[in-house]
């Protein structure tokens, strides 16, 4: 996470916060970060920002620190943190919520033209799908 | 018992074995499904937004047609599928505004949907409402000795709102598969995500879960590793080979559909199976084991 961070009003209160609350619908502040989310994640060793940073974080109002992170595309939206959270925070749709606000403006983000060809042509269809749905508006 | 079945896009392709299989083992239990005269991709991953509406209409429109046709239930083999058309009724049920706005983009559905009117059920589910005695006694080869790893990966059981068993502690393939004779290897790693849609832009991280997810199941001894997800099925079968070319002593396992077993242990045509469609051949275990 990075550090330093100066906490201030203005940030707590600004509008990504508020749009982050209307497409994910979470109450980030029932986190006590207890790091279960991030203790249960499968794939927190190849994230920037563990889980429970994300959320405290979101308490703090670092959204724009934390829509230039990786953890939200690391994610891949398996809900075993959401299902370990005893505090009943949805922390998978807090993952979800910050894609969208990246997605949401950003429409050139996600090429399908990266995908390497060979892995592309044996993939299931189910994989495809579920990547660009994802990663893609 | 008459139901509808929903296949979605992979059981027609990679998955036939999967759809093969499961469609024979259920015209041996006395089941008879009928599939949707016409159905659409159900979109794969559930959209956990709360305000766009537009992902949840490819969902309703195959609930629709589940309504149309008359069966108060919905197959879904594939677990994707399962999971994003029972999350799409758990979100829109009882919401009259949500379903209004879905039905305004819906120009050819005519039936209108309230989201009460179809079960989605799981082929496991539907296994124990047929009975496990009658499973028991549709078995053939009850001397395999089959040792089974079952693994259940995320969609059957999480949310837990759409859970078919306990999200922490399932129990039901290992329920199924000791009915059919079989000894049940439990292992730490049998309901952890495989890295799912990851495979396409982050294959490490797939790597990272099966080595883990395999490491784990042949450590306990498992002669065989059973699923029912055909993306967890892809991640777990295709990407050992990869890590086989990295590291030679890692140890592969075949992997099935949970279905294809059972058929083979009721005895059925081994055509079902189309073993081409495995990376890692179970032909030599199953052999061995004299399933084959």
């Amino acid at each position: 996470m990075t550090k330093n961070k100066t906490i201030s009003s203005h940030r707590i209160s600004s509008e990504d916060v508020d749009q982050l609350k209307d497409i994910s619908g979470v109450n980030v502040y029932a986190c006590y970060q207890c790091g279960n989310c991030s203790s249960a994640c499968p794939a927190v060793e190849f994230m920037d920002i563990s889980p429970h940073q994300v959320i405290r974080m979101v308490q703090l109002g670092f959204i724009d620190e934390l829509v230039k992170s990786e953890t939200p595309w690391i994610c891949a939206a398996c809900i075993t943190c959401t299902v370990k959270c005893p505090r009943g925070v949805d922390i998978a749709r807090v993952m979800e919520g910050l894609r969208q606000l990246v997605l949401r403006s950003d429409f050139e983000h996600g090429n399908l033209c990266d995908i390497d060809e060979k892995l592309r042509k044996k993939l299931p269809q189910i994989a495809l799908i579920g990547n660009f749905r994802k990663t893609i508006l | 018992m008459q139901l509808s079945y929903y296949p979605g896009c992979t059981l027609k392709t990679d998955a036939k074995n999967f759809e093969k299989s499961a469609l024979a083992v259920l015209k041996h239990l006395g089941v008879s499904v009928d599939e949707l005269e016409d159905w659409y991709c159900c979109g794969v991953c559930f959209s956990q937004t709360r305000d766009n509406l537009m992902q949840q209409i490819a969902p309703v429109r195959t609930l629709v047609k589940a309504k149309e046709s008359g069966n108060r239930q919905l197959l879904a083999l594939c677990t994707m599928c399962y999971n994003t058309l029972k999350r799409s009724i758990e979100f829109i049920k009882d919401d009259a505004e949500k379903l209004e706005t879905i039905h305004q983009f819906m120009d050819l559905e005519t039936t209108q949907f309230y989201g009460n009117e179809v079960d989605v059920v799981d082929i496991l589910t539907l296994i124990k409402q047929i009975g496990l005695e009658k499973l028991k006694k549709s078995i053939v080869k009850t001397d395999a000795g089959l040792k089974i790893a079952s693994y259940y990966g995320c969609m059957l059981l999480r949310p837990k709102e759409i859970a078919i068993d306990s999200p922490d502690d399932p129990v039901i393939m290992e329920e199924i598969l000791a009915s059919a004779g079989c000894e049940n290897v439990y292992f730490p790693f049998r309901t952890e995500c495989c890295g799912s849609y990851q495979i396409v832009n982050e294959p490490e991280i797939v790597k990272d879960r099966t080595r883990k997810i395999v490491g784990s199941a042949v450590k306990n001894g498992a002669d065989l590793m059973v699923m029912l997800c055909p993306l967890c099925y892809f991640n777990l079968d295709e990407i050992q080979q990869d890590i086989q070319k990295e590291d030679k002593s890692f140890q592969t396992i075949p992997v099935l559909y949970i279905t294809q077993l059972l058929a083979l242990l009721m005895g059925l045509k081994p055509d079902i199976h189309d073993f081409s469609l495995h990376s890692i051949d179970p032909r030599p275990v199953l052999k061995m084991k004299g399933l084959l």
